[in-house]
């Protein structure tokens, strides 16, 4: 059991990870070929998932499904931490008013989930790619903001802090050489789970239509296509499904995986 | 910045202590309303920026995007968008607070009465899923606490993880394959007014409601299993238990109250996530909530409709967390008799 998460979650992100790259130069078919009369046809020879509703390689289409998943969530949780942890580190180094301040416009920020946020950008710009990843990363800012600081604010009171401050080395200079890497374990948990949860936001976008343009391959424009046929061809929803809560569980599962590595007291108590 | 010593560097945070002692619950109320006003304003401006003033704004969007600028520019100069950005924002919020929402360019609905039109079918749903989220999480979450060390703990928690990580919307497809389209026990999708045939309205709800307590509870037993956990290790819990009480009365006398906390905070913040979902749910549903409205606006780029949909949503979460706010007061004894 020791570990047990850590290791599916490497297990499942690999997977995606691979699916990803591979699909980059490589599918068994083109994703957007259609094989004419082969529609909502079962699995058959080389297409071992059968045909989607216009008669396209379904498994094909699950591969190439993973590099949108994992561009969205490479790109919004950067967006986030760049951001968000210069954020955060200020918030946790500075004191009184300013450091108050900056966290009560994470919290106002907060109130915004990303989907609701990603909706926004899509009415007022138009659906696309960069608008959702935007739309995610912002909203995920506060996220890696308040871990962030309360990371910050435990090695604030460490004694090479104090004996950095004591020699009068310049704020900036600290928080670089010394908080930064001392909270880097931290953010790598924070990043893991918010990657997770950008993959969920990206394809309840996506389902609503409101995510990457109708060509792109996404597991959520997937489902969305698939209810009209929910009657004919059921299998059609359940494996875009599957390769979203699989790519989600990995992430979550790597990020607690970290985090009981990271604090032995945790694993104690578990 | 870096003179300044770590002596004078906690002063701050003792002065900040006396005030709130001094100050006792009303004033406590009255920074968490302050705070609350101020999320509000802010959180209304980057709404109404964003609809407003990015590329792409509302005389464009009735146009479309490959419109002549000239003709955009005069039905900017017709709808008074011309305007500088605060006067238009001051109009709109001042409608607000009179219930004057505005009127779509589109369609031309009052935004206030299409969305007191759909709330009902939103809190509907929320509502009964945060109910049931809770009668399934807290028991779940008890016995994974309790059996953390056995096999069936094990599974518990596995299987909260996996919930983690289905989308509800697959969920909701999901469901109505199984239950509406093969077994045929529900209706797949549509919604019955409460008024017109309480049987069919509630009948239509179940599918999407479960669809979306289900996977949400699966967040909510991770957090109850801690609080237990937290609470089996707690002083009071071990002496409840050698003085002779069993688990079960035993957290129930002591520890309901003390694990409250922190399942009311996590309680504010699923209120959101329900929320959101439920925009997503409808879809699948194809209820007619504020959901709905939203989406539909967006896909006609009806931006009016969008910012005022959009504000109650983010009015609805802030009002939660404010609310949560309170609620700490109320049920932390330690926080209400400090003065």
């Amino acid at each position: 059991m020791k570990r047990a998460s850590l290791w599916t979650g490497v297990v499942l992100v690999g997977i995606v990870l691979v699916a990803g790259l591979v699909s980059l130069v490589w599918t068994p078919f083109d994703p957007n070929r259609v094989f004419p009369g082969a529609a909502l046809q079962g699995p058959q020879g080389a297409h071992i998932l059968g045909f989607d509703q216009l008669g396209r390689d379904l498994f094909s289409r699950v591969l190439a499904g993973s590099q949108i998943c994992l561009i969205v969530g490479v790109i919004s949780v950067s967006i986030a931490a760049l951001i968000g942890v210069p954020w955060g580190i200020a918030a946790g180094m500075l004191k009184g008013w300013p450091s108050e301040l900056l966290m009560r416009v994470a919290d106002i920020l907060y109130a915004f989930p990303a989907l609701l946020l990603a909706i926004l950008f899509a009415a007022a710009r138009g659906s696309s790619t960069w608008s959702a990843m935007t739309a995610i990363g912002i909203a995920t800012i506060p996220a890696f903001a308040r871990v962030a600081r309360a990371a910050t604010l435990s090695v604030m009171s460490s004694d090479y802090i104090l004996a950095a401050r004591a020699s009068g080395t310049p704020y900036l200079m600290s928080a670089v050489r010394h908080v930064l890497p001392n909270i880097a374990p931290v953010l790598g948990v924070q990043a893991s789970v918010s990657f997770g949860m950008a993959i969920l936001a990206e394809a309840a976008l996506s389902y609503l239509g409101l995510g990457s343009p109708p060509l792109v391959v996404t597991w959520g424009r997937m489902l969305r296509e698939a209810q009209t046929y929910m009657f004919n061809d059921p299998a059609l929803a359940l494996w875009p499904g599957l390769a979203i809560a699989g790519a989600v569980l990995g992430f979550n599962l790597l990020g607690d995986g970290l985090r009981d590595l990271l604090d032995p007291r945790l694993r104690e108590a578990v | 910045m870096a003179g300044s010593g770590t002596a004078t560097g906690s002063a701050p945070a003792v002065r900040g202590g006396t005030a709130s002692r001094r100050g006792g619950v009303l004033v406590r109320i009255l920074i968490r309303l302050g705070v609350f006003l101020a999320s509000l304003l802010v959180a209304s401006l980057i709404i109404f920026w964003v609809c407003n003033a990015l590329p792409g704004n509302v005389a464009q969007a009735m146009l479309g995007q490959s419109a002549d600028p000239a003709a955009v520019r005069a039905l900017e100069e017709q709808l008074g968008l011309n305007r500088p950005f605060f006067v238009r924002y001051g109009e709109w919020i001042g409608g607000m607070l009179t219930g004057d929402m505005g009127t779509s360019y589109l369609t031309h609905q009052q935004v206030g009465v299409q969305i007191a039109e759909k709330f009902g079918v939103t809190a509907w749903l929320v509502g009964f899923a945060m109910v049931l989220a809770l009668l399934i999480a807290v028991p779940v979450g008890t016995f994974a606490a309790l059996r953390r060390r056995h096999w069936a703990g094990f599974v518990t928690s596995g299987l909260s993880q996996l919930g983690l990580a289905i989308p509800a919307f697959w969920a909701g497809i999901m469901a109505v394959w199984l239950f509406g389209v093969w077994l045929r026990w529900f209706p797949a999708n549509g919604y019955v007014p409460l008024t017109e045939d309480p049987a069919q309205w509630l009948a239509h709800l179940v599918l999407p409601v479960c669809s979306l307590a289900l996977v949400q509870s699966a967040v909510l037993v991770r957090y109850v299993r801690s609080a237990t956990i937290e609470v089996l290790s707690e002083d009071y819990y071990r002496t409840a238990r050698a003085v002779g009480w069993r688990e079960i009365p035993a957290l129930l006398r002591h520890g309901l109250r003390n694990a409250s906390l922190s399942v009311v905070t996590v309680l504010g913040l699923q209120l959101t996530t329900l929320l959101v979902g439920a925009i997503v749910i409808e879809q699948v549903f194809a209820l007619p909530g504020l959901g709905s409205l939203l989406l539909q606006a967006v896909a006609q780029r009806d931006l009016v409709m969008v910012q005022g949909t959009v504000l109650v949503l983010v009015l609805a979460v802030l009002l939660v967390n404010f609310l949560v706010d309170l609620s700490y007061l109320l049920l932390d004894p330690r926080l209400r008799e400090r003065r």
